[in-house]
């Protein structure tokens, strides 16, 4: 019964037999349906906020372990906080301040996390590959979470941001959606792209200086490239606002953030060719006055917040599809060896 | 997985007009023992998916003055260690607090238990309710829990492998499903 042939290395890392997420790496290599299937699942698990104990059974027992080799308060609380509403166990671990510090390897500190039954992993590391890396070492009855690896992927917030713009707008087909920002530094940008496109929107575009946009991204991602914000933004459905990503940048990018805003900084006037229902998105932490305007940030057309909430709801969705999946195959393998 | 690839047998087994009959028992039913119990605005809450179809025909036969609230379970199920989570979940809906309210449940089919077991906790996470009838449209063996209906349309003994399923919405009607 396979269903899944795993003819994309990704897919055959990611998907079990059954074509289930065994772990989530990547969008890369994941179908539409399969994406489809997420932000069904998502939409259940809304709900939950509404209730007066914010919490259901289904991962109760279950061991989640966030190792986090890059900070990150805000990813970490909200994958902590979704797992806390799977009631799940949580353990958060900051690997750069404890075991690695004293010499222990990587495989180690894995190692001794799998012999304390530990189920989930969630990681976040400034190299790329690195889940990938981390679940293809793993134990069978561990999956791995990708919460951000270096500049290549950060699929559960693509998947928050798909289910942002499916709330407000339906259909993704005919759909007009421009990145606008550091889409160089930007695993958030390669997600969203690739979420964007099997989802089957046929207008991505990209805004940034040339400094900030990798070499040769419109066969690369097949997108649009535009280097002039007001003329990228004309009659788009959704402004994606990327975070200027100062840390990861080791030389001289853009002049200076006054100059960078001056340019591509997003502001109502700027806005204003853009469709008058469009909404304007950001993963966060926003850089106030370098991105955008607070007027734009703080206004209608923002579903900044909205992201947030939504965001807990997907990964919610994610992290027990994940747990489901294993639970299935442990049973699978239970029945097969009585 | 083998369910998946053995012939099922369908068959009607209450039409249209049966099932209309036991709504009508069951709606004077609810009607008296909320009489009888003082509950005067009762909350009525259906379980996805069957239990909302028939909560809609009851909620429009007493008139209730709240809307019809419905609860999906599949979070709270005692089969997710198994066999994982459950494709189609709706969010759960329900229009009021709870809190120290009468609840009407209402479910198409009490066999094991167990959905109601979920159902009941479910309700307990969005608050404490004064108190929860239970009003079921087939009540058949199978119990492996300690919950019994207070209100029942049609009461069915059926041999193992027998399964009931109601579809609808309009109009209701009650298949038996009968694996080969």
């Amino acid at each position: 019964m396979t269903c899944a042939p795993p003819n994309n290395p990704n897919t055959a890392l990611q998907l079990d037999a059954h074509g289930r997420l065994r772990h989530f790496l990547t969008l890369d290599g994941l179908s539409r349906a399969h994406l489809i299937d997420i932000l069904d699942r998502a939409e259940g698990f809304l709900g939950i906020a509404r209730q007066a104990i914010k919490k259901v059974p289904l991962c109760r027992g279950k061991i989640i372990a966030n190792l986090f080799f890059e900070n990150s308060t805000r990813t970490r609380t909200t994958f902590e906080l979704a797992a806390k509403r799977l009631s799940a166990d949580v353990l958060n671990l900051n690997v750069n301040t404890s075991a690695t510090a004293k010499g222990e390897t990587l495989l180690d500190t894995l190692r001794n996390l799998e012999a304390m039954h530990v189920d989930m992993f969630v990681v976040r590391h400034a190299d790329s590959g690195a889940a990938h890396f981390i679940a293809r070492h793993t134990a069978a009855h561990v999956s791995v979470i990708n919460a951000g690896d270096g500049r290549h992927s950060h699929p559960t917030q693509g998947m928050l941001d798909m289910f942002t713009i499916r709330q407000h707008k339906g259909d993704f087909t005919r759909l007009k959606v421009a990145i606008v920002g550091d889409v160089l530094h930007s695993r958030v940008a390669r997600s969203q792209i690739t979420a964007l496109t099997t989802l089957g929107v046929e207008d991505v575009r990209i805004i940034a200086p040339r400094t900030l946009i990798p070499a040769h991204a419109e066969a690369t991602f097949g997108v649009t490239v535009y280097h002039d914000l007001r003329a990228g933004v004309r009659d788009v459905d959704v402004v994606i606002m990327l975070r200027l990503q100062r840390e990861r940048m080791d030389g001289g990018f853009i002049p200076s953030e006054q100059e960078y805003f001056r340019l591509f900084g997003l502001t109502e006037k700027r806005l204003a060719t853009a469709k008058p229902d469009a909404i304007v998105m950001h993963p966060g932490p926003i850089n106030r006055g370098v991105e955008m305007d607070s007027r734009v940030a703080d206004g209608p057309r923002s579903v900044i917040l909205e992201q947030v909430s939504n965001g807990l709801a997907v990964r919610m969705a994610i992290m027990s599809l994940c747990i489901g999946a294993h639970n299935f195959n442990m049973n699978q393998q239970d029945a097969a060896d009585e | 997985m083998t369910n998946m690839t053995d012939a099922v047998n369908h068959s009607v087994w209450q039409d249209a007009a049966a099932v209309t009959a036991a709504l009508a028992t069951m709606a004077s039913d609810l009607k008296q023992l909320c009489a009888t119990r003082g509950i005067n605005t009762p909350l009525m809450v259906g379980i996805h998916t069957g239990g909302v179809l028939v909560a809609e025909r009851l909620h429009q036969a007493l008139a209730l003055a709240e809307p019809l609230g419905h609860l999906d379970i599949s979070f709270y199920r005692d089969d997710f260690t198994r066999i994982g989570l459950h494709p189609q979940v709706r969010p759960s809906y329900l229009p009021v607090p709870i809190d120290d309210r009468a609840i009407i449940l209402v479910d198409d089919v009490l066999q094991t238990g167990r959905t109601l077991r979920a159902a009941l906790n479910v309700l307990f996470d969005y608050g404490r309710p004064a108190s929860v009838l239970l009003a079921i449209l087939v009540e058949r063996d199978g119990r492996e829990l300690p919950i019994e209906p207070n209100v029942v349309g049609i009461r069915a003994r059926l041999a193992t492998g027998e399964q009931i399923k109601l579809t609808g919405a309009d109009p209701l009607v009650l298949t038996k499903l009968v694996a080969e």
